[in-house]
């Protein structure tokens, strides 16, 4: 479903990734490891658009390159933030609803409910009334709701306690079994169980990729041998 | 009610409607109401607590309403005030007394649909007696030709435990040039909070002076801005707050978004004049939040299309 092939991104002069290759197939959880600092939120962006790069992307055998952020959503592919955009004046519910494919409040209710929240959260603004985990999950029904092919989502386990932990894990699984692939980006080698396939970043470097126990193995004896 | 003032009644009821006025208020009995259009009184309703009468005066119309002291009600005083020819002036003094202890509030609509050469000039007065609540919502509907002037002018005299709330809201159509001054004072325990919210387009010009007077002790004020501006159109707001009583609390907060060769000034004013006032400010001038952007644009929306939930959220 994914195929990222030979790339690079150069920021302010400084080459974050270096010949990246990742490949992913559909309904699969992959799950992108990686210390601080090692491309992983680079990359994630890269594949959504955000990023220039050099190298090819392609998406279910179609080259995306030149396609804007929202071309790239509009094929079914969708990111979450590691820490999710406020919207003053937007009630939970609308900003739902923006993704929903189906609008009806029933469904709503029911994907609020898979994330852990109350139905009344559908009528809070997303302000700053809400904390960094109310965010994660809102985030994350959003995604749910959209119904993509492939969610990216960036570190979807940070800042949370362990029972938000436990349901975020679930939730991605439901996810697959949904049919979306996830791009699941974390440090957190406690996620790694619920993966199909793996990569470790190093130094914006593929240092490994294939199936999770094996690259499990080599992070846990060095999750970053190469120096930038 | 003879046959031009019929029909000029209906008219501007379809506008007021199709504004978002909900027209039944209009005609029921239970709502106090007042429908003027340029500068003729079209209809007015008072009710059991509220009175509403009306003059002519040499440029325009004089109201006063004074809601009795006590007096609390559901019902929404309903006020509609358009031009509907696209040249011409109206002019409206208001002054409302609200008696100690009664609660009203007020949805005022401002229609000018047909606008090229449109100056709507409001002189305000308001009195909200002791522990008295008044809340004032006025939205404006405006053409798409921008040839409209607005000058709302208010002086609120807020006494003490009272409360008076004020929105000014031009979203939909051209802003035009608008000319907002505010000024409220508060006696002890008093509260306000003065909301603009105003959405600038081609040429249009905002400019925006608001004020609350922390005269009391524990008197409390809010002035909050919201902006959004594109194509070249300009703003330039002062909100200012100046705390004189005891533990009294007053903030400016203004957000304002500009696109493209738009221009926008903001000036927080605070000042304390007692060591025991405290007086605080945020300004925020930028473009469109990025990742707020992305976000949109991830779930699939157009860069427009995005941009255009983010400013509606702003100004909502």
């Amino acid at each position: 479903m994914l195929k990222v092939v030979n790339l690079t991104v150069i920021r302010d002069g400084r080459e974050i990734l270096k010949n990246v290759n990742l490949e992913m197939h559909a309904a699969e959880i992959h799950l992108l490891l990686g210390v601080n600092g090692s491309g992983k939120t680079t990359l994630a962006q890269a594949i959504m658009g955000i990023y220039s790069y050099e190298g090819n992307i392609f998406f279910e055998g179609k080259n995306i390159d030149s396609l804007s952020v929202w071309e790239r959503a509009r094929l079914g592919i969708t990111l979450a933030f590691q820490e999710p955009a406020r919207f003053e004046g937007l009630l939970v519910k609308d900003y739902l609803m923006i993704s929903a494919r189906n609008k009806s409040m029933g469904n709503l209710e029911n994907v609020i409910k898979m994330v852990g929240l109350p139905r009344s959260i559908l009528f809070h603004e997303i302000g700053e009334n809400l904390s960094g985990g109310e965010r994660k999950r809102i985030e994350l029904a959003a995604v749910i709701l959209m119904q993509p092919k492939l969610a990216i989502l960036d570190e979807p386990d940070s800042g949370i306690d362990m029972l938000s932990f436990k349901l975020i894990s679930e939730v991605i699984k439901k996810m697959k079994e949904l049919g979306t692939g996830v791009l699941l980006i974390t440090h957190s080698e406690d996620m790694i169980d619920i993966a199909d396939t793996a990569t470790i970043l190093c130094s914006g470097k593929v240092i490994a990729s294939g199936p999770r126990d094996e690259v499990k193995k080599l992070f846990k004896y060095s999750p970053c041998p190469l120096k930038r | 009610m003879d046959e031009i003032i019929k029909k000029e009644f209906e008219s501007l009821v379809k506008y007021y409607e199709s504004s978002g006025g909900n027209s039944r208020a209009l005609f029921s009995k239970d709502y106090a109401s007042m429908v003027i259009n340029g500068n003729r009184v079209l209809a007015k309703n008072s009710t059991r607590g509220i009175l509403i009468s009306t003059r002519r005066i040499k440029d325009g119309v004089s109201a006063k309403i004074v809601i009795k002291e006590g007096f609390r009600t559901k019902y929404p005083v309903h006020l509609c005030f358009g031009m509907l020819p696209r040249e011409g002036k109206q002019r409206i003094k208001t002054k409302i007394i609200a008696g100690a202890g009664s609660d009203v509030k007020f949805v005022a609509h401002c229609i000018f649909p047909n606008a090229q050469k449109i100056e709507h000039v409001m002189d305000a007065e308001v009195f909200v007696g002791k522990d008295a609540k008044i809340e004032y919502e006025e939205t404006h509907y405006h053409g798409k030709s921008g040839g409209v002037i607005v000058i709302p002018k208010t002086r609120a005299y807020v006494e003490e435990g009272g409360e008076y709330t004020s929105s000014f809201v031009v979203k939909s159509g051209r802003a035009g040039l608008i000319n907002i001054d505010f000024e409220v004072h508060l006696s002890n325990r008093a509260k306000s909070t003065l909301i603009s919210k105003i959405y600038g387009k081609e040429d249009d010009e905002i400019r925006a002076r608001e004020s609350i007077i922390l005269e009391g002790d524990y008197s409390v004020g809010l002035i909050k801005t919201r902006m959004a501006l594109k194509d070249r159109a300009r703003s330039r707001v002062i909100g200012k707050t100046i705390g004189l009583g005891n533990y009294s609390r007053g903030h400016v907060d203004c957000t304002e978004i500009i696109m493209d060769d738009a221009y926008a000034e903001a000036s927080p004013v605070v000042i304390a004049k007692n060591p025991r006032a405290k007086v605080t400010h945020e300004a925020a001038i930028g473009s469109v939040d990025k990742k707020q952007l992305i976000t949109l644009m991830a779930r699939g929306l157009s860069e427009e299309q995005a941009i255009e939930i983010i400013v509606q959220g702003l100004l909502k």
